[in-house]
């Protein structure tokens, strides 16, 4: 494998990683921007982007830490937030299993829902496989630097906006820019709606455990249905 | 729990998610109810902050026809199946909250 072959592979990562940042770096300003008009400071909304390094569940994480959830319901909903990980981390193990430790332990860091995306179809088209990782770590390291620097502009951002706007209302709203789009059928419509009732049914549980339970039913609801129409 | 130590925590509990099959490949497999109860995550958890999200003005609730939130909630939620851009459905949706705080009060 000659340098060249690196050099080339790591650039096309950078390269096919680009367009998904128009998307990635509005939601990391916005992130920033909530952190901070959420009670994190400064230093530990910037942080959470290298820390935890995954946007719904820093996002998610940022509000219930805002709103004194206890640390056991964050780390609870955090990971039913990014169990999904474990489904890439599956995809791209064969890939990477030749590789020496530090590599897996750099790579595994770097797997976003962004970067598996172009990452996994790269893996799976034609070619010389023996130099893929740079293409993985080109990929992962310019989403890493541009989620870490939208959330720097986002924190300078939310540091300049009143208190007295109704900022808190942005999260739920950011939610429903989320949630929306992808439900594409009565499974994923009735999981939604479970939850999101169950969530306000049961949202004087106390350290917010009615967020966890309100989505594990509503998890459960959604297979149900799923399962009934099969 | 101190807010450092939790985001610590966090962060390794994601980084650990990351790394399982990486690091213990063909030693476990994924069962496929697992897979299937995956695509539901995102629609469950996030509809779980959005609802409570909407009647909770400042700590308290208000389930009135005159929440704000609640009718400028309605109108982001079809931005968002309409248009499917995060930016307009917040943009939308901020708007419609500050117009009807005037006119609700």
């Amino acid at each position: 494998m000659s340098a060249t072959s690196r050099r080339q592979e790591f650039l096309s990562g950078v390269r096919d990683e680009s367009p998904i940042l128009l998307g990635v770096v509005p939601f990391g300003m916005i992130f920033g921007a909530l952190a901070i008009t959420s009670g994190l400071s400064t230093l530990a909304a910037q942080a959470m982007s290298s820390v935890v390094f995954a946007g719904s569940a820093q996002f998610i994480a940022a509000q219930l830490l805002g709103a004194d959830a206890s640390g056991i319901v964050i780390l609870m909903v955090v990971f039913v937030v990014n169990l999904r990980h474990l489904l890439y981390s599956a995809s791209v193990a064969p890939h990477v299993a030749h590789l020496r430790p530090g590599w897996k332990l750099a790579l595994a860091y770097l797997l976003t829902d962004e970067a598996y995306a172009v990452t996994i179809s790269h893996y799976n088209s034609v070619g010389d496989a023996r130099a893929r990782h740079w293409y993985f770590l080109g990929a992962g390291l310019t989403l890493w630097s541009s989620w870490q620097l939208s959330t720097a502009v986002g924190i300078f951002i939310g540091a300049q906006i009143p208190r007295s706007w109704p900022l808190g209302f942005v999260l739920p709203i950011t939610f429903i820019a989320l949630v929306v789009p992808g439900l594409k059928d009565g499974a994923s419509v009735a999981a939604a709606v479970i939850a999101g009732v169950l969530g306000l049914a049961a949202g004087g549980l106390p350290y917010k455990t009615g967020i966890l339970v309100a989505a594990l039913v509503g998890i459960v609801i959604g297979m149900l249905v799923e399962g009934r129409k099969r | 729990m101190n807010p450092w130590l939790t985001m610590l925590l966090a962060g390794l509990l994601t980084y650990g998610i990351r790394l399982s099959f990486i690091a213990l490949l063909g030693r476990i497999t994924v069962p496929d109810w697992f897979r299937r109860a995956l695509r539901f995550v995102p629609a469950a958890v996030l509809s779980a902050i959005i609802v409570p999200g909407l009647f909770d003005r400042g700590g308290t609730m208000d389930f009135s026809a005159r929440n704000p939130q609640l009718w400028a909630g309605i109108l982001a939620v079809a931005v968002a199946w309409r248009t499917k851009s995060v930016l307009l459905t917040i943009a939308g949706g901020m708007v419609a909250l500050l117009a009807l705080q005037l006119i609700l009060g």
